[in-house]
Parts: structure tokens; C-alpha cells; sequence
């Protein structure tokens, strides 16, 4: 098994611990207080940070070093059988997000676009966005990433590199492309960030759905009519992984016409949807989270509030709708501006 | 005779609503269960209760039986005439007569069905709701509280039987008499203070008398629904994570299911439990308090609620579930049939080690679950097996479980409900011998001629 990517000397000595300085869920008294809890969990020891973890990736973003800190976490909770939620939950997840070997070999041509384990979703797969786009999905291509907010980096570990053979062996490999279009932003966090940290070989190239968008909307310019209206934005915990994609996102916004009006727990503030410390059993947490949340996006007047991410969104949806915001993912409203 | 019945009946429904005909007697002659077929000599529907009343009066000089049939969908063959005679299909007799929304109830007539009083709520009277069984629409309301159902109210109410506030019943004899509070008072509120005579026609399997008008409680349906599943893994813990969980009397149906389909699910104790309030903060509230009954269950990290996005709980919220139909066809050739069995609820770990152990010996699909009657009073656990009616060898395999079942049920210390004829046979044996013997004797008294479903709850 190889080690997480992490150098114990750049915590020494960094002068800030940004990872746990900056946590949104978890108080420290002063930075001496979280250096403390950082070298605990960096040295194996217990902390109280490993069992009061929401798992929102968010560390892995404020770390200036790229120094892993919420992989090595996550390791520390699974080394210590630390569980962050109910073992009955866990084990029937990983039964139910297991790979079936029903993956059959498909031709595949064009962008091919990966759905992750969604099929809900492969119906957002159209239109001139997508002209010419092959979907790929189920749970033999499942990205596996959530095992993040499980402490179950074994399952990473066994499962991401046949997750990858699959997508090689059944679709790539006889194909005119070696890009993978990734629907689903955890799948590029797997195929990137974490497969660099937990050195994981990935024989392909993984395109964030933000760039592939970005290049498309340069194509289809034309046929662009700006939506003219504002937005929330929902950043999910997956996009710490790819922070350079948020920019991107940006500047899709400013192509379609909407403005990404600022507001308190958005970019690196972003909040946790509160599906997460759900399944942590921490529903009056995930409540609060999800007032606090919607407040903030009531308080800065937009039409929409747009979702990178399908869970965030089944998670929001209703009660964003139920507010009064237009709930859509960002490829939907992508396609709203280019009149479909 | 069968010519003299036959006419006879068609002057008293019309011959539009009666037959002896091979196919219709056919059709009767069985339900979708494991019982073999008993092919009555007439089928009759009438319109109302003066028309009931003169079949039974026609049966009795004929001395010929009479079944009384709502949907027939009981599974266990209790509407298959047994002994010949006239299968009284109910169904005719279908009108909701009367809902009173402040005292919360409504009377029907003995033949309307379960889909007809929801269909008729939600058009008149959206803020009122009645306990559906997970049977199919058409059951009967008459029927399944005779046979002591239960539904998705019924850690709020208690069995269907329970949510029963009188009734007109057509005795053997062919007097019509009422039962509760209509019997004195225009109302149908209740079957308090009088002498409760309703038990006479409770679970006796239509030998008794025959149901054609009835009054049941309705309850609050509210705005806001939601649903919480509990899973573990242990099921001796089961008693009492679900005596914790009713404790908190906010849910309106809690179902543990235990099934080895989908995969994933094999092992796993689930517990379904469905509640509602009239704004978002109650339903919290209410939430809450079932989290914190089991809090020390979770901390041990030993059992949890699994997380389900909105998107994903609007199959479990509905009525009837579909999930047992499902089920159902499991097999193809549409068999299905279940044991359920009614036992205190200390018994489920018992109950659940039986019914794997019995589906492994005769290799049978199978579903095992409980639907919890009242605040954890006692349970309806149910043992269920899919097969293809088309296959003997499956029917015999699934028709031995059943019996196995029974038997099981039994020894643990449950009492299978509806039961089918062999199970009654079995309950006999365990019953106290004077309250069999005083069943016979109100049986002789209501039913002289002994033609009310002969063949049931004898030795």
C-alpha cells in the first residue's frame, strides 16, 4: 500500500495551519491549540479533530503547501477505527456502490462524457453542449471518492484503480480519445487530486465538465443569449480538490450572462450542503447548516442557485425551490443560455 | 337446485348480477394464494342490504352456504366456498355514505374499497386520510377490518379492527343489526360505552354475519411527510430499538423489513418509519425526538438512519407501498402468499432467525418484514414467499413453507393472521378448549342452519 503524499516538516513548519485554522465547523482557541491538534493526527495520536470532522474536503483547500491534510485524516480515522458515521450505514453504502461486473464493452466516440454511477443524470447529456457526446456510466465507473467522508481510504485504495481499468478496458482503450469528460466533479477529484496523492497511475486525461463547457461555449458563442440574471453558486466539498476549476467557473458566468453575486458562504467559504453529517447522523448540524446556507443565498436577491454538484442539489433542491430560488445544474443553465 | 338457487337469486339482484356460470364459478372458485380451489354454485352481487337480506333468508330455506367476498385478495383462501353455496360478492355495495370531519370518521358500505374512501378524501376532504393497507386499492375497507388489517396508520391507530366505530351486519338468520354507538345515536363516533357486540364479526372469517355498511376513524393527513429508515445489523436489538422508537408516538407507520433483494440489503435490519405534521418545524421536531430515542444506539455506532435525499424518499411515502407487489412478482406466474403472524414484539429476533431458516430449507424467494401495531403493542410479522403458480412443484415448495411457518409462528408465540384453513386447524389445536367450545356456541346461536362460510374454525 503506498502512503499518502504528505511531508510532516512542512507542517513543522508552517507558520499559519490554515487547514485547521480556517475549518468552518470545528473552533480552535488560538493557532498554538490547532498546531497541537495538526502534529497529533500528522504523529498517529488521537485528537479531537478526527472524531469531530465533518469531512467537507475543505483543508485539502486551504493547505498553501498541497500537503494532503485531509487524505492523511481520513487515513488516521480509518488506522484508529475512528467511524464517522454508524457502521450498518457504511457497510450497506459500499454493498450498494460496489461494483456489479455488468460493464460490458461499449463503443465510444466524441467527447465521451463520464456519468459517474448516476444514470438519473445521463439525460443531461444533450443538445449542442454535448453534440456528438457518448455517456459512460454505472457503478462499475463509479469514482469512489465519497469513501472520503467514511474514513475508508482502503476502499480508494482497492477500488479507484479497477474503477480506471474499467474505463480503459471496456471504453478508452479502442477509442479515438484518451480524454474523459467528468460530469461529475468528485470524478475528477478522483482522477486528479486523489489519484496523485495516493499514487494512483491514471493511463487517461480527465477534463473537468467546467473547461469542457468553457471551450464548447467558445465554439457555440454565437448562439449564446445571455441570461442576464443572478446566481447563487453552490461549491461542493469535491471542488477543494480542483480549486483552479472555480475560476473557470467564472468565467462561464461571464459568457452566459449571469452574475455570481457574492455573498458570505460561497469560494473558499462555501458550506457543506449538510447531506454529509446526514449520513453522520448529525442531522441538527446538517439543519443549521442548510438555514444558514439558504439565508445567505436569499440575502443577495438571485434567480437561480446553481449546483456543480448532483448530490448537493438532491440534497438543496427542494428547500432552495421551496424558497423561492430556481434550483439548476450548471450544464443546465449553460444550455438555458444556449436556448434549449 | 342449482337452477331453483340460481332463479331465485336473479329475482331478488337482477340477472345481470348473478351466475352459475363454469367460468365465473371458476374465477371465484380461488384467490391468488396457495389454497387449491373450491368452486362455488352461484356467484351473486347485490345492491344493498335488503338485498342481502334476502339471500341469506333464501340461503337459509335452501340451506345452502354463503360467502361473504369483499375483494378477495386475503391470500389465505378464506373467501373460497368451501362447502358449494353462493359466493355474495360485495362489491356493488360501494358507497361512501357519510364522512364526518370533525369527530374524524366516515361510514361505507361493505363493498367499498380502500382506493375508492382515499380517492373520495382526497377530493372532499384533503385534510383527512384513512389507513391504507399494502394491499391493492380494490381491497376492502370491510374486509380488511374484519380480518384485523393494518396499514400505514397503524402505530397510530392500531389495527384496522381497532380504528372500527360500528357496523351494520346482516346475521346468518337474516336480521340486520348495528353495532356501537349508530345502534343508539345517529352518530357512527365509536363502539364505547355500549357492549361491544362488534367483536361477534371480527376476525371469524365471514362466519358470522355479513358486513354491508361500516364506520372507521380517519386521522389528520397532514401537509408535510417524511420518512426515516433505521438500519442494524443485530436483530436481537431490534425489541427494543423499536420499543424506543414508538415510545416517542410521533410516527404514523413504522415497517421493519428484512430481504436478501437488492444485494445490498442482505443482513441488514431495516425500519421504515413514516411521519407527518402540518409545518416544517413540527416535522423536525418530531424527527428529532425519534433520533434522540435511539441516540444511544447511533453513538455506539452500531445502527443509524441511512441518509435519503428528498428526491429519494417519495418511494417510500407512498400508499400502498409498491415495494410488496414488487416483491410479488419475484417469481413470475403470479403466486404470492405470506404468513403474517401476530405476536408481541419481543418475539422478532425469533421471528426472523425462523424465517431464514425456513426459506433456506425449501429454497423459497423470500421477504421477511413486520408492520408494528400501535405505540409497539404488538407486531404484524410477516413471512412472505413469491412463486410461480405455474410451476406445482414451486406452489407445493412455497405451500410447505407456509405450513412450516405457521408452525414456527406458533411455537414463538404468535398467532397466524387470516389464517388459512390448515393454520386455523393449528390455532385450534393450541386454543384454550373453552374459548373454542364458546365460539361454537355463539356460532350456533347467530348461525342455526350453519350456513355462514362452513368449513372455517371447525375441527
Amino acid at each position: 500500500m503506498k502512503p499518502i503524499k504528505f511531508d510532516p516538516a512542512v507542517c513543522v513548519n508552517c507558520d499559519t495551519i490554515d487547514c485547521l485554522m480556517k475549518c468552518q465547523y470545528i473552533s480552535f482557541t488560538d493557532i498554538s491549540e490547532a498546531r497541537e491538534e495538526k502534529l497529533k493526527i500528522n504523529d498517529g495520536r488521537d485528537s479531537r479533530v478526527l472524531t469531530q470532522c465533518l469531512t467537507c474536503y475543505a483543508c485539502q483547500e486551504y493547505c498553501p503547501f498541497e500537503n494532503n491534510p485531509f487524505y492523511l485524516l481520513v487515513e488516521r480515522q480509518e488506522e484508529k477505527g475512528i467511524l464517522p458515521a454508524p457502521k450498518p450505514i457504511v457497510e450497506e453504502q459500499l454493498r450498494m456502490m460496489a461494483p456489479r461486473g455488468r460493464i460490458a464493452p461499449q463503443a465510444v466516440s466524441g467527447p465521451v462524457v463520464d456519468m459517474c454511477a448516476f444514470p438519473m443524470l445521463t439525460g443531461c447529456v444533450r443538445g449542442k453542449l454535448f453534440e456528438g457526446a457518448t455517456t459512460i456510466v454505472g457503478t462499475d465507473i463509479f469514482c469512489n471518492i465519497m469513501w472520503l467522508h467514511f474514513a475508508k481510504n482502503s476502499i480508494i485504495r482497492e477500488r479507484v484503480p479497477l474503477m480506471i481499468d474499467n474505463i480503459m478496458s471496456f471504453y478508452l482503450k479502442n477509442s479515438d480519445t484518451n480524454e474523459l469528460v467528468c460530469f461529475h466533479d468528485e470524478c475528477y477529484g478522483t482522477y486528479t487530486s486523489v489519484a496523485d496523492a495516493y499514487g494512483i497511475e491514471v493511463p487517461f486525461k480527465p477534463i473537468h465538465q467546467f473547461d469542457y463547457y468553457n471551450q464548447r461555449l467558445n465554439v457555440l458563442k454565437d448562439s449564446i443569449k445571455p441570461i442576464n440574471a443572478k446566481i447563487v453558486y453552490q461549491r461542493p466539498c469535491s471542488n477543494r480538490l480542483s480549486p483552479q476549476t472555480d475560476k473557470v467557473l467564472d468565467e462561464i458566468f461571464a459568457k452566459i450572462g449571469a452574475e455570481r453575486v457574492p455573498r458570505k458562504h460561497d469560494r473558499e467559504n462555501a458550506l457543506c450542503c449538510g447531506g454529509v453529517p446526514r449520513a453522520h447522523q448529525r442531522d441538527e448540524l446538517a439543519d443549521e447548516l442548510v438555514d444558514k446556507n439558504i439565508n445567505d443565498m436569499l440575502s443577495v436577491g438571485a434567480t437561480y442557485c446553481v449546483f456543480n454538484c448532483p448530490f448537493c442539489m438532491a440534497t438543496l433542491g427542494q428547500e432552495v425551490a421551496e424558497k423561492g430560488l430556481m434550483p439548476v445544474l450548471v450544464s443546465d443553465l449553460v444550455q438555458i443560455a444556449l436556448g434549449e | 337446485m342449482t337452477t331453483d338457487l340460481i332463479t331465485r337469486l336473479e329475482k331478488i339482484v337482477g340477472p345481470r348480477f348473478v351466475s352459475g356460470e363454469a367460468e365465473e364459478r371458476y374465477l371465484y372458485s380461488m384467490d391468488q394464494g396457495t389454497m387449491p380451489p373450491a368452486v362455488p354454485d352461484a356467484v351473486v352481487m347485490p345492491k344493498n342490504s335488503d338485498e342481502v337480506q334476502q339471500i341469506v333468508r333464501l340461503a337459509n330455506e335452501l340451506k345452502v352456504p354463503v360467502v361473504p367476498m369483499g375483494a378477495g385478495l386475503v391470500l389465505s383462501g378464506l373467501t373460497r366456498a368451501l362447502k358449494g353455496g353462493i359466493i355474495l360478492d360485495m362489491k356493488r355495495m360501494n358507497r361512501i355514505i357519510v364522512v364526518n370531519p370533525i369527530s374524524r370518521y366516515a361510514v361505507v358500505e361493505g363493498g367499498a374499497s380502500q382506493g375508492m374512501l382515499k380517492a373520495y378524501l382526497k377530493k372532499h376532504h384533503p385534510g383527512l386520510k384513512h389507513s391504507m393497507p399494502d394491499a391493492p386499492p380494490i381491497a376492502t375497507l370491510a374486509g380488511n377490518v374484519c380480518i384485523h388489517g393494518s396499514g400505514h396508520l397503524s402505530v397510530l391507530g392500531g389495527s384496522h379492527s381497532d380504528m372500527l366505530t360500528g357496523m351494520e351486519v346482516v346475521l346468518p338468520s337474516g336480521e340486520i343489526i348495528r353495532t356501537g354507538a349508530c345502534s343508539v345515536s345517529p352518530d357512527w363516533f365509536g363502539r364505547s360505552p355500549l357492549p361491544d357486540l362488534s367483536g361477534l364479526f371480527l376476525g371469524w372469517s365471514g362466519t358470522t354475519g355479513i358486513v354491508t355498511r361500516l364506520g372507521i376513524k380517519l386521522f389528520p393527513n397532514y401537509k408535510h411527510n417524511d420518512v426515516l429508515i433505521f438500519v442494524s445489523e443485530d436483530a436481537d436489538l431490534m425489541p427494543d430499538m423499536i420499543s424506543k422508537l414508538t415510545s416517542t408516538q410521533v410516527a404514523e407507520d413504522m415497517t421493519p423489513w428484512m430481504s436478501p433483494k437488492p444485494d445490498w440489503a442482505r443482513g441488514f435490519l431495516h425500519i421504515n418509519i413514516a411521519y407527518g405534521a402540518h409545518s416544517k418545524k413540527e416535522l423536525t421536531f418530531k424527527r428529532n425526538l425519534m433520533q434522540a430515542s435511539v441516540r444511544e444506539y447511533i453513538d455506539r455506532k452500531i445502527a443509524g438512519f441511512l441518509p435519503l435525499p428528498p428526491p429519494q424518499k417519495g418511494r417510500f411515502l407512498k400508499i400502498p407501498s409498491p415495494d410488496l407487489a414488487r416483491f410479488a412478482d419475484l417469481r413470475k406466474g403470479g403466486g404470492f402468499e405470506y404468513v403474517g403472524a401476530i405476536m408481541a414484539i419481543e418475539h422478532f429476533p425469533a421471528a426472523y432467525r425462523a424465517g431464514l431458516a425456513i426459506a433456506e430449507k425449501f429454497n423459497v424467494g423470500y421477504s421477511l418484514g413486520a408492520r408494528i401495531i400501535g405505540a409497539g403493542h404488538s407486531m404484524m410479522f410477516f413471512f412472505a414467499y413469491a412463486f410461480n403458480r405455474a410451476d406445482a412443484e414451486d406452489v407445493k415448495r412455497a405451500s410447505e413453507a407456509l405450513e412450516a411457518t405457521n408452525t414456527a409462528a406458533l411455537k414463538i408465540g404468535g398467532i397466524p393472521w387470516k389464517a388459512e384453513l390448515p393454520a386455523q386447524k393449528q390455532i385450534i389445536e393450541k386454543m384454550d378448549p373453552n374459548t373454542f367450545a364458546l365460539m361454537g356456541r355463539i356460532r350456533s346461536v347467530l348461525d342455526p342452519n350453519h350456513i355462514m362460510n362452513p368449513g372455517n374454525w371447525e375441527k
